[in-house]
C-alpha cells in the first residue's frame, strides 16, 4: 500500500502502511537524517518535525494521519553550506555536544518563533521542556534560539 | 567499503615487526590493560607515541601532498576530533580543514585502547603534538635536501615547503628527499615543539567540524548509515537477566512482511526484515511469541547498600599516612550513598555489520575499536585480521552504554546473513534494561581537628562494585551470554590507583598529616554495572567536600578559607578556588535568604587532571520538595588548552548532568526486574530545572601538559549543591539524589 505525503514542500509518494510512524518512512523510504529515533514514545523529542506549523513526535505519529498535511523536517531550514538563520546561530554558539537531540530541538525552537517570533527566556524555557538533551547543551540551545528571537541581537 | 586497505595491514605488519605495533594476531586481547592499551613500546616517549611509536601511525603524507591524521581516539560528542585536529595541524601549517581526519578504525589508526577517563587530548593530543613537529622537521628536511640548501632556511607555509629564491613543494614531493623509512620510522623522545606563544591553532575556540551536519540533517551518526541492500534487525532480549526461554514460536514471525531472517539461539533472540519498521513490527510478536521463566532476583532498592556491605569484598589500603584514630578534638563521622544511574543516552545504541570476502566489518560507536574487535573476534569464531572496527559516531554515551552490546549484536546477524549489511538499533527499554549501570556505592568517613583547626586525622572507606566491565573477553557482550552455547565474562578487576575506579578521587588532596583510605571492591554485585563519567568521583568527592564543609564550621572556618588552607602545596588548585570564589563574590560568613543555600565544591580529577573549583546558589521549594538552581561559577584549569570554546562546553554540559544525577536520579528496580523502561520512569532534567545561570572561566596553563576536561566538573558540582542544599535546609543530605523522596 502507498501514502501520499507533503514532505519539506514536495509531494512524496511512499510505500508503507498507513499505521507505520513518520519517523521511519522519513528516516528510511525518503533518507532523511534530520529526524531521530530515542524513546519511540513521545517522551525525548529527538523525532521532532514541525506539521502544519506545530511541533509533532514524528515516531508516534502514523503517516496515515497526514493526509493533506505539510510536514517539514530539518533539512527544510538549510544546508551545512548554506544554514538557515535558527542553525546558524545554533553553529554560532556551538549549540550542540554529541547533537543527536539537536535536530528535533531546532524543529521545536522553529515551531515557537513561528508562532511567536520574539519568545524571552522563561517563555522559551517552557517551550522546550518536551525534549531532552542528555549532554547538558541546554545553555547553548537558550543561547542560540534567544538570538534569533531578538532578531540577530546578542 | 568493507575491505581492509592490503597496502595500509601490510605497512602496518611491516611496523609490527619493528617496534610491536597491534596488527599481528598474536598479540591479542590479553596483552591489553584494563583501559584496552596495548603493551608500551618506548616509555620514554610521550603521549600514546609510548604504544604506537611509529610516525606514520599516525600522519601520512599521500604523494599528492594530502595529509591524513589518524588517532585511535574516537568522537563521542565532546569535541575531541575538532581539538585533535587542532593540535595536528599547528606545526604542519595546514588549516584544520585541509587535513583528512580519522579517529579509530582498526584498519588504519593505531590502538589507543578506550576513549574515556578525560584522557583523549592527554594521550593523543600529546601523540599528536610531538609527532606532527617531528613530521613538520622531516619535510623541511626532505625538501632541503632535495634543494641542496641548510634546513634553516626552509619553512612550511600553507601545506608547502618553501625555500630560498621563492622555491617550493607540497608535501608529497618533501617527503621523497627522506631516506627510503620515509615518515615511517620511530618517534624522537625530544620534538621541535613550538614555543606556546607562538600557536596560532592550539587555544583559539575553532568551531567544530563535526556541528554543520549535526544540525542540517547531514549524515553524522552510525544510525544514519545506510548501505545497499542492507537488512534492519531487532533483537528481543530476556525480560530479566538470568531469565531462560520456554519456547518461541518462530514459524508466524518468519511470515510477516518483510522478514528475512529469525535468529534463534539459546536465550538469544533477533529478527531481520527489509524494513526498520516491519523489523519492529516483527520484534513485538516475536516478543509476545517467546515464553520465558526464572530470572535472577534482584535485592530490595531500600536495601542495596545494606546488601553491597555483606558481599565478599577486596579490601585494597590505598593510603597509609601516619597514625588514625588518636586525634582527640573535634570529629565529624557520616556515610555517604549513592543509587544506580542510567549512562541515559538518547539514542539507543546502533551498529552495522557487514561480512564480506571473508572480513566482517563493523561499524560502531564503542569507546574502544581494538578491545571491542578482539572481544568480536572471539565471539564470532574469527581471526583478528578478519574483523575490522569502524567507529562512528552515536548519541553520547557518557562511559559504556549498550555500544558494544549492539556490535555483538550486529556482528552475530550479520555472520547469520553473509553479504548482507544488518543494521541494529535497540529499542528504549532494551538500551535501559540491558545497559551496564553506573555502581551503587557507599563510603563511610571519619575526620578530626587539632587544636588549631586544622585537619589532624581522616579515615575514608568506599565500597562499590566495577566501574570496568568493558570487554574484555566476549563475554563481557550481553550477546554471548545469551546463547546456546554462552561465554562467560571474564574476572571482573579492581582500576588500580592513582585512577582508580570506585576509589577514583577517594583520596584528599587536602594537607592532612594522619590518613588511611580502604577501596572496599566488590567483584561481583547483583546489577551489572561499569564505567559512567568519572566512575567512583562523583560519590567520593562529594562525600569528601561535604565532610570538609563539616570540619569548617567546626572550625569557624569559612569553607572557602579553609580550603585554601589545607592546600598550601598546591598552586593550581588554590587558583581554581580563588577564581571561582571571586566570580561568585563569595563572602565569609554572608547571611543566606531562608530557603536559599550556597555551597563550594573542589575537585582535582583524580589527583592528577584538572582542577575544577565550583560555587553554587539554590533555592529549596519545602512544598514540592525542588531545588533551583540559581547560578553556578566555575573555574577550571586542564592545562594548556587547545578549544577554550569546547572546554566551556564540556565544563557546562558537566555541570548540568551531575546535577541531574545529584539531585534527582536513580534506576528504579524492584525485586522482579528492573523498572526505569522510559522517560517517565527515569526522568532526568528538563530545560525549566537547568541552572538560572551558569559562568565557566578556563585558567590556561601555555606549554604545559594537556589535562583533559571531560569529566573533570562531576564531582565538584555534586559537592557544591550538596553543600547548598545543606545550608538551604537546615540539614545535611547525605544519601543521592539529594531529592529522593524518604
Amino acid at each position: 500500500m502507498t501514502t501520499r505525503l507533503n514532505i519539506n514542500g514536495q509531494q512524496k509518494t511512499v510505500a508503507a502502511d498507513a499505521g507505520t510512524p513518520l519517523l521511519y518512512v522519513l528516516r528510511n523510504d525518503l533518507a532523511l537524517n534530520g529526524a531521530k529515533f530515542g524513546c519511540g514514545l513521545g517522551q525525548c523529542g529527538a523525532c521532532t518535525v514541525i506539521v502544519d506549523g506545530a511541533p509533532v513526535f514524528s515516531c508516534v505519529t502514523p503517516v496515515g494521519a497526514l493526509a493533506g498535511r505539510a510536514v517539514r523536517t530539518v533539512e527544510s531550514l538549510g544546508t551545512a553550506e548554506r544554514p538557515g538563520r535558527l542553525q546558524a546561530a545554533f553553529i554560532k554558539h556551538q549549540a550542540a555536544q554529541c547533537g543527536y537531540c539537536i535536530a528535533g530541538m531546532l524543529m521545536r525552537a522553529q515551531a515557537l518563533l513561528e508562532r511567536n517570533p520574539h519568545p524571552d527566556e522563561q517563555e522559551i524555557r517552557a517551550y522546550m521542556e518536551a525534549n531532552l538533551c542528555r549532554c547538558g547543551t541546554h545553555h547553548r540551545i537558550l543561547a542560540a534560539i534567544q538570538e534569533v528571537a531578538r532578531g540577530g541581537r546578542q | 567499503m568493507s575491505g581492509v586497505d592490503p597496502g595500509r595491514r601490510a605497512l602496518l605488519r611491516h611496523g609490527a615487526l619493528l617496534v610491536g605495533f597491534t596488527m599481528l594476531p598474536g598479540l591479542a586481547r590479553a596483552e591489553f590493560n584494563a583501559m584496552g592499551l596495548p603493551t608500551v613500546v618506548d616509555a620514554r616517549l610521550p603521549g600514546s607515541l609510548k604504544t604506537a611509536p611509529l610516525l606514520d601511525a599516525w600522519i601520512q603524507v599521500a604523494p599528492d601532498g594530502k595529509v591524513t591524521v589518524c588517532s585511535g581516539k574516537v568522537e563521542l560528542g565532546t569535541g575531541v576530533r575538532t581539538a585533535l585536529i587542532q593540535v595536528a595541524v599547528e606545526q604542519l601549517e595546514l588549516q584544520p580543514g585541509a587535513i583528512t581526519f580519522i579517529g579509530g578504525d582498526t584498519a588504519r589508526t593505531p590502538n589507543e585502547g578506550y576513549t574515556a577517563g578525560s584522557h583523549t587530548i592527554a594521550d593523543s593530543g600529546t601523540a599528536l603534538l610531538n609527532a606532527s613537529a617531528q613530521v613538520a622537521a622531516l619535510l623541511r628536511s626532505g625538501a632541503a635536501a632535495q634543494w641542496q640548501v641548510d634546513v634553516g632556511t626552509v619553512w612550511l607555509e600553507a601545506g608547502r615547503a618553501r625555500g630560498p629564491g621563492g622555491r617550493s613543494m607540497h608535501y608529497g614531493l618533501a617527503v621523497k628527499g627522506l631516506d627510503a623509512r620515509g615518515l615511517h620510522r620511530a618517534a624522537s623522545v625530544a620534538a621541535p615543539l613550538r614555543a606556546p606563544g607562538a600557536y596560532r591553532v592550539i587555544g583559539k575556540p575553532v568551531a567544530r567540524v563535526d556541528i554543520p551536519a549535526k544540525v542540517t540533517g547531514g549524515a553524522a551518526y552510525v544510525q544514519d548509515l545506510r548501505l545497499p541492500g542492507m537488512l534492519h534487525a531487532r533483537v528481543v532480549r530476556p525480560p530479566r537477566i538470568g531469565a531462560r526461554l520456554l519456547g518461541v514460536d518462530t514459524a508466524a514471525v518468519r511470515r510477516l512482511p518483510g522478514v528475512r531472517n529469525v535468529v534463534h539461539d539459546g536465550n538469544y533472540l533477533a529478527v531481520l526484515a527489509d524494513d526498520e519498521w516491519r523489523a519492529v513490527t516483527a520484534m513485538r510478536a516475536l516478543t509476545l511469541a517467546a515464553r520465558w521463566e526464572g530470572g535472577t532476583p534482584l535485592p530490595r532498592p531500600d536495601q542495596i547498600h545494606a546488601t553491597l556491605q555483606a558481599l565478599p569484598a577486596e579490601n585494597i589500603v590505598i593510603l597509609q599516612r601516619g597514625t588514625v584514630g588518636a586525634a582527640r578534638g573535634p570529629a565529624v563521622a557520616s556515610r555517604y550513598t549513592k543509587q544506580y544511574v542510567l549512562h541515559g543516552s538518547i539514542g539507543p545504541s546502533c551498529s552495522v555489520a557487514q561480512l564480506s570476502g571473508g572480513v566482517l566489518t563493523v561499524w560502531t560507536h564503542t569507546q574502544g575499536v581494538y578491545p571491542l574487535r578482539a572481544a568480536l573476534a572471539e565471539l564470532v569464531g574469527m581471526p583478528l585480521d578478519q574483523v575490522r572496527c569502524i567507529h562512528t559516531e552515536g548519541s553520547g554515551c557518557y562511559g559504556q552504554n549498550g555500544a558494544d552490546d549492539v556490535a555483538a549484536d550486529a556482528a552475530i546477524l550479520a555472520c547469520a546473513m553473509p553479504g548482507v549489511p544488518v543494521r541494529v538499533q535497540l529499542m528504549r527499554d532494551q538500551e535501559n534494561l540491558w545497559e551496564p549501570y553506573a555502581p551503587a556505592m557507599f563510603s563511610t568517613v571519619r575526620a578530626t581537628l587539632d587544636g588549631n583547626g586544622r585537619i589532624a586525622d581522616w579515615e575514608y572507606d568506599v565500597w562499590s562494585g566495577s566501574h570496568n566491565e568493558r570487554p574484555g573477553n566476549a563475554g563481557k557482550l550481553v550477546p554471548a551470554w545469551l546463547r546456546a552455547r554462552p561465554i562467560a565474562p571474564s574476572p571482573s578487576l579492581p582500576m588500580p590507583q592513582p585512577e582508580g575506579g570506585g576509589d577514583r578521587n577517594a583520596l584528599p588532596l587536602y594537607d592532612i598529616p594522619n590518613a588511611r583510605v580502604v577501596n572496599h571492591f566488590l567483584a561481583v554485585t547483583p546489577l551489572r554495572t561499569s564505567a559512567m563519567r568519572s566512575l567512583g568521583a562523583h560519590l567520593n568527592i562529594m562525600a569528601i567536600e561535604s565532610t570538609i564543609d563539616q570540619l569548617a564550621v567546626l572550625a569557624h572556618a569559612d569553607p572557602v578559607r579553609f580550603r585554601l588552607d589545607h592546600l598550601r602545596a598546591s598552586p593550581r588548585a588554590q587558583a581554581v578556588i580563588t577564581r571561582a570564589a571571586a566570580m561568585f563574590g563569595w563572602k565569609a560568613g554572608a547571611a543566606t535568604l531562608p530557603l536559599r543555600g550556597r555551597g563550594f565544591g573542589f575537585a582535582q580529577y583524580k589527583n592528577l587532571m584538572g582542577f575544577v573549583a565550583i560555587a553554587v546558589e539554590v533555592l529549596f521549594d519545602p512544598d514540592r520538595n525542588t531545588v533551583r538552581i540559581l547560578r553556578v561559577a566555575c573555574a577550571a584549569d586542564c592545562g594548556q588548552l587547545v578549544n577554550p570554546d569546547g572546554a566551556r562546553n564540556q565544563l557546562e554540559g558537566g555541570i548540568i548532568q551531575s546535577a541531574s544525577w545529584t539531585l534527582q536520579e536513580q534506576l528504579q528496580y524492584g525485586t522482579a526486574g528492573i523498572a526505569s523502561t522510559d522517560w517517565s520512569t527515569y526522568p532526568i532534567l528538563r530545560f525549566s530545572q537547568v541552572p538560572d545561570r551558569i559562568d565557566v572561566a578556563l585558567i590556561d596553563q601555555p606549554g604545559k601538559p594537556f589535562l583533559g576536561v571531560a569529566e573533570a566538573a562531576q564531582g565538584p558540582m555534586a559537592a557544591a549543591l550538596t553543600n547548598a542544599l545543606a545550608q538551604a535546609t537546615g540539614v545535611r543530605r547525605r544519601d543521592l539524589p539529594l531529592l529522593a523522596a524518604r
